[in-house]
């Protein structure tokens, strides 16, 4: 406490901005990783006070928050800080947030922009290969010696010609499409409303979207609307030969079901970077060659940490100075996010 | 056409065996206990050899076979042919080009991808249980990165297309320059590898190429600098490859074909940035059949005194 008090009076002028739990970056980086002379950082991790009293204490600093996936920010955190006029979060999804409180306070959020859209496109086109073309299956298969004792891995199957469902054709939905038009697939997608200027067949209700592709790859935001929104009836139209890939967020899919059609062979296979209770994966997936995982990393390139570094600090920067933020989210046209952790 | 003896070089593909074996009387050479003395036997009824990357038809096979009239292979490569050998007896030589193409150059990318972006490894990670205690590593974006070619022919093109939607620069190494293509060239591979991030071989493998990637195009590759192999083993010095990841000199492989496969080099096995497949470049089940029915067509036609469909020779 006494050291927090004088590192306070030596920066008594620089404002603060509230941080409820380490973003990823600081566990990667260090906890200096996105300073800047112009700010400083609250950290209520760091304090032995229960939230609400911290949160009280220091209410009337608190202009900011940096906000990351894993620390939802709630109406009844945001009533707590009556100064707040910004919510920064680090991540691409924005299911943490309670939007509509934002809204109604007034208060001004920053998300990613389009800064991860490239990674999280590249992860979909490299999972969607390795699930058709088996490669982490094949390459354990080579490693643990047995292609010269058992001889050659059983066939994959062509991506090239493949019809190609997209849930959500926003910035990632649309560089998944521009990667996989290149390798011959034909696109179709489905999207809160059709867009009026793309060259893609649009489906009204991702059923048809389902029952009318080989690949369906799920790249929309998490809302009340989209929980498990990849349904029995989905999996069942997307059928025996046909493959999903999740980038977004694990509950937008019915995860017990999925992992039911799986087991009894009732569609081809999946590669998931997402779940519902992260990092709990159904044991039942790891006896699955025609599954492929990753741990929530889609974004998790050194690249993609740089750019998010000039990101959040660039828009803290920009609040505290009274300019327009780099990347602020429009709150007018909102989908209803509750503000639910992910 | 049932008294025409075809000799299948090795197991290659059931549907292929099983439509040969209707058609013509297939002899299939890895069940032979003495292959001599079965060629010796067999050497007048003998009209065809059914090869692939494998196994072909080298100067002794073909010398052994007096009544040998076409080599079709079940491959785009044609290294295990000798080719001079059958111009010289006026024998037809086929492959599959065209068909596999795709395939190969989807596999390409998807390697390129699986080694940068440890998709093998973060799936290994996931089955371990590890995720519980922390996140896994930082990776290499691919977007954007250099992408150099050795050899721009069909597949080389595809690869580059491809590559080119993930905004990747191209650049290349060919016999000749390609004045049609807006892609760079470089007149040598120890150039082309020192100015790009992504190095993938693509080319045939004939004297020339053989070892095309060495030592000295490896040092120029560098430490970040990923090699993919989708052509031949023997394009790549493997042992010079070995000891510069184990010594981390480079910054990964993504190989779907080694120096004497099935054999790979086990020192290769624990490394984290080398994903090791067992050359399934055309390995799919669309793919296959289409080789086959290439290899099917190509028989009947010249059985039948029509045009080959795929000459090569």
């Amino acid at each position: 406490m006494a050291a927090e008090d004088q590192s306070q009076a030596s920066q008594s002028d620089l404002p603060y901005v509230l941080i409820l739990k380490p973003p990823a970056s600081f566990l990667l980086f260090g906890d200096h990783f996105f300073d800047s002379p112009n700010f400083q950082y609250l950290k209520a991790y760091e304090s032995p006070l229960p939230l609400p009293h911290f949160l009280h204490t220091h209410a009337q600093s608190i202009q900011a928050l940096l906000s990351s996936g894993g620390a939802p920010v709630t109406a009844d955190t945001i009533r707590l800080l009556p100064r707040l006029g910004l919510v920064v979060t680090t991540s691409q999804g924005l299911n943490h947030i309670d939007l509509s409180e934002c809204r109604r306070r007034g208060i001004a959020v920053a998300g990613a922009g389009t800064i991860f859209s490239a990674d999280c496109a590249d992860s979909v086109v490299g999972l969607l290969i390795d699930v058709l073309r088996k490669v982490s299956a094949s390459n354990r298969y080579v490693k643990q010696g047995l292609w010269s004792s058992q001889g050659t891995y059983p066939l994959g199957y062509k991506l090239g010609g493949k019809r190609v469902g997209i849930v959500g054709l926003g910035s990632i939905g649309t560089e998944v499409a521009k990667r996989l038009e290149a390798f011959g697939c034909s696109i179709s997608y489905n999207s809160r409303s059709k867009k009026p200027l793309v060259p893609y067949t649009f489906y009204p209700n991702v059923v048809e979207l389902a029952a009318n592709c080989d690949a369906l790859i799920v790249c929309c935001a998490l809302t009340d609307e989209t929980h498990h929104l990849i349904s029995k009836e989905v999996l069942s139209a997307l059928g025996k030969d046909g493959v999903i890939i999740n980038i977004a967020r694990g509950p937008i899919i019915d995860e017990k079901e999925l992992v039911r059609c799986l087991v009894k062979g009732e569609i081809r296979g999946a590669g998931l970077d997402v779940f519902e209770h992260e990092p709990d994966v159904p044991v039942e997936l790891f006896a699955l060659d025609n599954v492929v995982m990753s741990p929530h990393s889609a974004v998790f390139t050194r690249e993609s940490f740089d750019d998010l570094c000039k990101l959040v600090v660039g828009n803290l920067e920009a609040f505290f100075s009274n300019e327009p933020l780099l990347t602020p989210v429009a709150l007018d046209d909102l989908p209803h996010f509750s503000g639910r952790k992910d | 056409m049932e008294s025409i003896g075809v000799l299948m070089a090795c197991p290659m593909n059931p549907y292929l065996e099983q439509e040969l074996d209707k058609r013509f009387t297939l002899h299939r050479f890895w069940k032979v206990p003495e292959k001599s003395t079965f060629l010796t036997t067999h050497c007048n009824s003998i009209r065809a050899v059914v090869g692939n990357a494998s196994s072909g038809a080298d100067a002794q096979m073909i010398e052994a076979l007096p009544k040998l009239e076409i080599v079709a292979s079940f491959s785009v490569g044609l290294d295990k042919i000798d080719l001079a050998k059958c111009k010289e007896k006026g024998i037809r030589v086929t492959n599959t080009p065209d068909v596999l193409t795709e395939d190969v150059a989807d596999l390409a990318i998807g390697l390129m991808l699986a080694v940068l972006r440890k998709l093998c490894e973060s799936d290994r990670y996931v089955r371990s249980g590890k995720w519980k205690k922390g996140s896994y590593m930082l990776t290499t974006k691919f977007t954007g990165k250099r992408v150099g070619i050795i050899g721009l022919g069909r597949i080389g093109m595809a690869i580059a297309k491809r590559a080119e939607a993930f905004s990747c620069p191209i650049s290349y190494h060919s016999r000749t320059e390609k004045t049609e293509t807006k892609y760079k060239y470089y007149p040598s591979v120890v150039e082309l590898a020192a100015n790009c991030d992504i190095l993938v071989v693509a080319c045939s493998l004939t004297e020339e190429t053989r070892h095309i990637v060495n030592r000295k195009v490896i040092d120029a590759l560098g430490a970040k600098g990923v090699l993919i192999n989708i052509g031949r083993g023997p394009h790549v010095d493997e042992p010079e490859l070995v000891s510069a990841l184990v010594e981390r000199r480079i910054g990964g492989a993504g190989l779907d074909v080694f120096e004497h496969e099935p054999e790979v080099p086990e020192e290769l096995f624990g490394l984290d940035n080398v994903v090791l497949l067992p050359h399934v470049g055309s390995g799919t089940v669309e793919t296959r059949k289409a080789m086959a029915d290439l290899v099917l067509g190509n028989l009947e036609a010249h059985f039948m005194n029509k045009p080959l469909l795929t000459p090569v020779v």
